[in-house]
């Protein structure tokens, strides 16, 4: 399968396969109209398999969202069709309305304007926990 | 400006001195009858509470300060609508300290946010409530004389318990601590309380069903309500709320030396026969908590007593 090479803007690879429209769905992609390809089950040496997203622009890429999702996803950068940089993912310290908290007894499930916080407890344990209730909350996959 | 949410905000040199405060305080009272004269506390609580605002409100006027506030959210404009964020900016106008009572876990956090004067949660739900732990560190401290060096038993409701879980955590700070662990099976201590404190700090620990077995090692014996108002389920209840009741037959086989501690309400899981006992350090905690609490209030208002 042939998909065209980009001129400016990213290629987020090495994300877990089948979970690519996730990501894709999660940074709002959807809303853009670029050129965006997404594909899945691309055949990988380390992970076997592996979905990649390649997006011709250069827009304001979410790495907090992407170190969230999964802090295993490389995200490379392109510019007149040169890989200029290659960033592997972290967990971030902190994320804001990425994921909101389920626990009924949290303050943000009766005041609608609080933003979602969760901060990163255990980095080893990928745990995260609402700044506001401590409740607990894997990464997202 | 500092605001006190949980109790671990507060290191344990922080915490020594403020029990050195409130110990300074029994000793000289009128030493710091007048030291907040011109301040004022507002008591925010949405939800009802005896213990806790009357404590707030008896500590302040004892500095010198006056008191405003409500004790319910009907009587509050939380009943039209408003956020906790607007009457936390509504009250700093009016204030120079709030200590906020809300059902809602992580809402005295959102106060702070957005106040211009300290906020002291005085209990979020079944979160936080660290001036509740500042009365328990202080009674160890006055009945052991030290908050080092013994054997403590929680029993009852661990699960739900926040005082328990706000204890065990400030505990954990201190040297050659001790934990025993009895509750019925279904009312455990989280795990995640066990591996994040107790395994992390090293501190020694078992689980057990039968107080019985284990309240002839304990110096201190810490019992706790099984609360109604945290059960979605009244069946669950009222199965469990008598699992645990401390009786004199089982205060026999105690150390001598035992202080029995409760962050009350109680219900029935302590007798009340035990209350002439020497060993009953409960109502001894409740004055310990107020000291406290002028304590730190005289902290977050930057007071210096001479």
């Amino acid at each position: 399968m042939k998909v065209d090479s980009i001129k400016n803007g990213f290629v987020i690879d090495h994300i877990p396969a089948g979970k690519g429209i996730e990501l894709y769905n999660l940074l709002g992609l959807g809303e853009l109209d670029c050129q965006i390809a997404t594909i899945r089950n691309a055949p990988s040496r380390l992970m076997g398999k592996k979905d990649i997203i390649k997006i011709d622009a250069d827009i304001e890429l979410s790495l907090e969202v992407i170190g969230f999702f999964d802090a295993g996803i490389t995200v490379n950068t392109i510019k007149n069709e040169v890989l200029v940089n290659k960033t592997h993912m972290q967990l971030p310290e902190r994320v804001e309305n990425v994921c909101k908290c389920k626990n009924p007894r949290c303050i943000t499930s009766t005041e609608q304007e609080l933003s979602h916080i969760f901060r990163l407890t255990d980095r080893e344990n990928r745990v995260y926990r609402c700044l506001y209730c401590d409740s607990k909350l894997k990464s997202y996959i | 400006m500092r605001s006190l949410i949980d109790i671990l905000e507060l290191t344990t040199k922080e915490l020594d001195e403020l029990i050195a405060v409130a110990e300074d305080i029994i000793e000289n009272p009128s030493k710091y009858s007048e030291s907040c004269k011109g301040k004022k506390l507002a008591t925010l609580f949405f939800e009802p509470s005896t213990r806790t605002r009357l404590s707030f409100e008896a500590a302040m006027y004892e500095l010198g300060g006056n008191v405003l506030g409500f004790s319910e959210a009907n009587s509050s404009s939380a009943a039209k609508g408003e956020s906790v964020a607007d009457t936390a900016k509504t009250i700093s106008c009016y204030a120079d300290i709030i200590a906020m009572r809300h059902p809602k876990e992580g809402a005295p956090l959102v106060a702070s946010m957005n106040a211009s004067i300290p906020v002291i949660n005085a209990g979020d739900g079944g979160h936080n409530h660290p001036t509740q732990t500042l009365a328990d560190l202080l009674t160890i401290k006055r009945e052991k004389g030290s908050l080092s060096n013994y054997t403590i038993g929680f029993c009852g409701d661990l699960k739900f318990g926040r005082t328990v879980h706000s204890l065990i955590a400030a505990l954990s700070r201190y040297e050659n601590i001790k934990v025993v662990l009895i509750s019925p099976e279904e009312l455990k201590l989280p795990d995640y309380i066990k591996k994040d404190i107790l395994v992390k700090n090293g501190i020694e620990f078992v689980e057990t069903t039968d107080l019985d077995k284990v309240i002839g090692e304990l110096d201190i014996l810490y019992m706790t309500r099984v609360q109604r108002e945290r059960f979605f389920n009244e069946a669950d209840y009222i199965r469990l709320k008598d699992s645990y009741i401390l009786t004199p037959k089982k205060m026999e086989n105690a150390k001598p030396t035992l202080s029995v501690m409760h962050p009350l309400p109680r219900v029935n899981e302590i007798s009340v026969a035990i209350d002439n006992d020497p060993r009953a350090a409960y109502f001894k905690q409740v004055l310990n908590g107020k000291y406290m609490r002028m304590a730190l209030i005289l902290k977050l208002l930057e007071v210096e007593v001479k």
